[in-house]
């Protein structure tokens, strides 16, 4: 099939930036929505053109480095899927296609559609984990777990952190990526014992690195590649007034 | 306890406080209103207690103070979250698995707001600061058969336009409401959505009633 792109191109974080239009022929439509923009980068390396910077890695859904907000929707016009793992039979012959980086203050333009994640690392590392102290290796029985919380746990955790939650919020909130974090490590009783100092470290990090707040539109929800439920946002509701109720 | 108002959801939680006594006042409101239906001695004993009653003289400052918090918030909440892109996006999302009304808040409450002003000045005002009533001249009831006068048929169209805003506020407010709280979960999530958007449709067509009501009967 032959399309025509109107991608968004940036030279650095402090330029203006713009679309630019490129025309791209022949796509199998078994082409995966990446191979076809690394066919189009070997097209403009070929002309002697830059190509366009994105983000990927693992290309199979697993590692939440690719980005892509195509059409109007992150990670595009597929549910339930990263842009790694959309394919090009979703388009028509003729489609005109318009990519464009996540757009938050937190999350700004490295180039073209890249862009610098940081935040969640930071949020992570205001409170995202469980303090291991030293010695043996525990076994892994000695915690009974019920089967449902740990289904909860695992749900939660499933969350590979693209940001696509935040993309696609119109307030570029980020409390699906925090509520998931917050929950998988909440509902299990090695993560209890820190929960309360977790969940205020976590939202007030969050707060600081200017995401918007939460006004239970649901955007996140339908548009998160793992189908992270909103229900996460309500336990950690939750947890913050009980954690602030405490003291 | 400031850092705790101040952060993200301790707004929100003021929005959400605020909102579900404002949904509280509504239900009280539309009972008494629908008293109007019952008969004239009926609601004027009714709305003359609700006007001297100790109580509701407390109450009537709450629920100013309640409105005050709940847009002072909704428009500094807006404003912030609006900057938080601060370049737009150039397509739109068009995923339909969000509601208009979820994402027109500061819209329908804000025009809410602009009726409500109308609404204080063809009762509020006309009550306490006129002597319409203290005279004897006329009653509460009075009050409310004639701006629904075939005559005034705007005001019918301008109240039932009115109440649907209104019910598409609280379609999405209600549910908002118990989820900021936490009050929420996977089971729960569809309830409160489904008791939302009940409790809408009472408000709206409860209080749609009352002119339609008055208006058919002084045609006929
Ligand atoms: C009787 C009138 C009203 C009722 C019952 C009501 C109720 C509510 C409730 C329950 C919420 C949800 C809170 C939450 O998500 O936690 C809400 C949100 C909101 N209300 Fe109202 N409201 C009323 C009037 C207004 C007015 C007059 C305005 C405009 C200035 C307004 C603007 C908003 C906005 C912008 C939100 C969303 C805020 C956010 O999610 O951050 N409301 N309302
Ligand atoms: S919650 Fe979903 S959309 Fe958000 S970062 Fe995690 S996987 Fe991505
Ligand atoms: S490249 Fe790893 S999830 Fe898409």
């Amino acid at each position: 099939m032959d399309l025509k792109l109107k991608i968004w191109k940036q030279k650095n974080p402090k330029d203006k930036g713009r679309f630019e239009t490129y025309n791209i022929a022949n796509i199998s439509p078994d082409c995966s929505f990446l191979e076809m923009i690394d066919i189009l980068n070997e097209q403009l390396i070929n002309e002697g053109k830059e190509p366009v910077a994105f983000d990927h890695d693992c290309r199979e859904g697993i590692c939440g480095m690719c980005s892509l907000y195509i059409n109007g929707r992150p990670h595009g016009p597929d549910d339930d899927i990263t842009t790694c793992q959309l394919h090009m039979r979703k388009f028509k012959h003729g489609d005109t296609i318009t990519i464009e980086p996540w757009r938050a203050a937190a999350f700004p333009v490295v180039k073209d559609l890249i862009i610098e994640r940081n935040a969640f690392d930071k949020i992570l590392q205001a409170g995202g984990f469980v303090s291991v102290n030293t010695g043996g290796v525990q076994d892994a029985n000695a915690i009974l777990i019920p089967h449902d919380t740990a289904e909860e746990a695992m749900d939660a955790a499933s969350c590979i952190g693209c940001g696509a939650c935040v993309a696609a919020c119109k307030n570029s909130s980020a409390m699906l990526f925090v509520a998931a974090k917050v929950s998988q490590l909440a509902v299990l009783p090695q993560g209890k014992i820190e929960a309360a100092a977790r969940v205020k470290n976590m939202i007030s990090k969050m707060d600081e690195l200017g995401f918007g707040g939460c006004t239970n539109t649901g955007a996140c929800e339908a548009e998160c590649p793992k189908s992270i439920s909103i229900s996460h946002i309500a336990r950690m509701n939750r947890e913050f007034l009980c954690a602030n109720i405490q003291d | 306890m400031s850092s705790f108002l101040g952060s993200s959801i301790g707004k929100k939680l003021i929005m959400s406080v605020t909102g579900l006594f404002l949904i509280m006042f509504l239900l009280v409101h539309l009972f008494l209103n629908l008293l109007t239906l019952v008969g004239s001695d009926v609601f004027n004993t009714a709305a003359h207690f609700m006007g001297t009653n100790p109580i509701m003289k407390v109450m009537e400052f709450a629920l100013a103070a309640g409105f005050l918090f709940h847009m002072v918030y909704a428009l500094y909440l807006t404003i912030v979250n609006q900057n938080a892109r601060p370049v737009k996006y150039a397509v739109a999302n068009k995923s339909k698995a969000t509601s208009w009304a979820s994402k027109n808040m500061l819209i329908t409450g804000g025009v809410v707001l602009i009726f409500l002003v109308l609404h204080l000045m063809n009762y509020y005002y006309k009550i306490k600061f006129t002597d319409l009533i203290e005279s004897g001249e006329m009653t509460e009831y009075d009050l409310v058969v004639g701006l629904f006068q075939p005559e005034n048929w705007y005001y019918v169209v301008i109240y039932i336009g009115w109440f649907i805003l209104l019910g598409l506020h609280l379609n999405h407010a209600f549910q908002s409401a118990f989820q900021t709280l936490g009050l929420n979960n996977k089971t729960w999530e569809r309830r409160l959505i489904v008791i939302g958007n009940i409790y809408a449709l009472v408000i709206s067509i409860g209080f749609s009633i009352i002119p339609i009501y008055f208006f058919i009967n002084s045609l006929m």
